[in-house]
């Protein structure tokens, strides 16, 4: 294959890469731009998003398509959940404090795992994906799945920008983001808030791992990796920066195809690395990162 | 109309209020003066819920605020205009009015209303609160607390790195509130500035109002302000 389509192929990849990273990054940076929480069972959430993608598309009669709808309700409703036990029974009752609730998503992180590997058990689970159609390109042919990822989540992206931007809730969001105690002056639930913003995190990366389990295959320790790659994209985009964070996963989702169909996935990720040790001796804020109170 | 009934309050281990006692009637102005660190600040979020009271009461027209969870004070009528005014700097000036509107789900009259009071906001509406000059953002965290259609307004320091033209506004802003039957408390610092204003001050030390007198009276006792702020008379 020639330099272009072999470009082509690699803007794909990337393309698929950064709407799902986007999508998981979006999920933390809501959280700890609004709580200030630094959710380390952010990857878990992923995790458990995929099994769960896994055993309803394997549990619901009526083939892949059929499947895949019903994880997509069942899987973020069902993740959702666990993320408001986790915010009404853990989080809230160290009142977010930044340097105790990472240690208490770390322990969450380990529990979640665990308890996957526990009913799952530790084999990789494959997912068909929904429809299978290949686009023809003259030089290769691509999954259309593939595209549909892209798609999907530019939606939920597009989705959670309205909300944000033109919604009362969304207003209500970014106030509290911005100066809790005022916020609360004015009459805003703050902890009600948390709690719609840490389940809409959970949700939203329960999303992105529906979307990705038929490429990618389910698997107790998947979570690592969107993880790392979730802060790097929250880091450089800006802590809190919704806009700052799919910039940010566009960035990194497209040198992370490019340079991994032309070189190798390792220098992939040095790159990934060097960029946010650059951003933040460089603007330790992130690109687009707000000031807050 | 307010009752703040020996209320102590606590940073940490450090207590601030120490069985601080207000008494306020409908339509009053009353001032709150004292040193840096007197408690005027921690009084008024003391009021607003945002700092725990560890005993005591603060009875507004027969509800005990202590027993509210914080964010349902302000819906019983209480606006607050917080020291360094505390805009969302990123919003619009309108969108910060809509967050006090939204509050006690007041109308659109209810704005109508504060951008006569303010009408220098009307034409800035869709301007990033944060871009405002120093006396356009203190005039509108007075239309932000306004919206809330409050019938108590806590103003903290108002004044603080205005100009005196721009001090002369916000005095007048306030009478107009007592027009409108408005109760007000004001800290401030800079008697000169409460004088015109207030109907009654209250001296705080350590944690305590150690005296309160009318305006009257104080004009013709200024060894107080001496005596309970130092500077400034």
């Amino acid at each position: 294959m020639s330099f272009l389509p072999h470009l082509l192929l690699a803007v794909l990849e990337g393309t698929v890469a950064a709407a799902v990273l986007a999508l998981s990054a979006l999920g933390l940076s809501l959280v700890f731009g609004v709580m200030r929480v630094v959710n380390v069972a952010h990857g878990e959430f992923f995790m458990l998003g995929a099994m769960l993608a896994w055993w309803t598309a394997k549990m619901m009669p009526g083939g892949p398509f059929a499947g895949f709808i019903a994880a997509f309700i069942v899987a973020p409703a069902a993740v959702g959940a666990l993320a408001f036990l986790t915010e009404r029974l853990l989080l809230r009752r160290i009142n977010y404090d930044p340097e105790a609730t990472i240690v208490a998503t770390i322990g969450l992180l380990f529990v979640i795992q665990q308890m996957a590997l526990t009913f799952f058990g530790a084999d990789a689970k494959p997912v068909a994906a929904p429809f299978s159609y290949r686009i023809v390109f003259p030089w290769f042919g691509y999954s259309g799945y593939k595209l549909f990822v892209v798609v999907a989540s530019g939606a939920v992206l597009l989705g959670v920008w309205w909300v944000l931007s033109r919604t009362r809730f969304g207003l209500i969001m970014r106030v509290t983001q911005f100066d809790r105690e005022t916020a609360t002056a004015f009459g805003i639930p703050v902890n009600t808030v948390y709690s719609v913003v840490f389940v809409a995190g959970a949700a939203l990366v329960a999303v992105a791992a529906v979307l990705i389990v038929p490429i990618q295959q389910a698997h107790y320790l998947m979570g690592l990796d969107p993880l790392l790659m979730s802060f790097i994209v929250v880091i450089i985009g800006g802590l809190g920066s919704i806009k700052g964070s799919v910039i940010a996963a566009f960035m990194i989702g497209m040198t992370d195809g490019v340079i991994s169909v032309f070189f190798s996935p390792t220098l992939a990720s040095i790159i990934s690395t060097l960029a946010v040790a650059f951003v933040l001796v460089v603007r330790p804020q992130g690109l687009f990162g707000a000031e807050t109170r | 109309m307010l009752d703040v009934q020996s209320i102590d309050c606590f940073y940490g281990a450090a207590q601030v209020l120490r069985s601080l006692s207000l008494r306020l009637e409908a339509g009053e102005i009353l001032c709150l003066l004292g040193r840096n660190g007197a408690g005027k600040t921690t009084a008024l979020k003391a009021i607003m819920g945002l700092v725990r009271v560890r005993s005591g009461h603060i009875v507004l027209d027969g509800v005990d605020l202590t027993k509210l969870a914080a964010h349902d004070v302000p819906r019983h009528g209480i606006g607050y205009v917080p020291q360094g005014r505390r805009l969302f700097s990123e919003l619009t000036v309108l969108e910060n009015l809509k967050i006090g509107l939204m509050t006690r789900n007041a109308g659109p009259e209810v704005l109508d209303h504060v951008l006569t009071v303010f009408p220098i906001l009307k034409d800035r509406l869709k301007q990033q609160s944060g871009t405002l000059s120093g006396g356009e953002q203190q005039m509108l965290a007075m239309a932000r607390a306004l919206c809330v259609n409050p019938k108590l307004l806590l103003l903290d320091e108002p004044t603080e790195g205005l100009s005196p033209a721009m001090i002369a506004r916000i005095r007048q802003s306030v009478l107009d509130l007592k027009d409108h039957g408005v109760t007000v408390i004001l800290v401030e610092q800079r008697v000169d500035a409460v004088l015109p204003v207030a109907t009654r001050v209250a001296f705080v030390e350590n944690g305590r109002v150690t005296a309160t007198m009318s305006v009257e009276e104080l004009g013709r006792n200024r060894h107080a302000i001496d005596k309970y702020v130092g500077i400034g008379g």
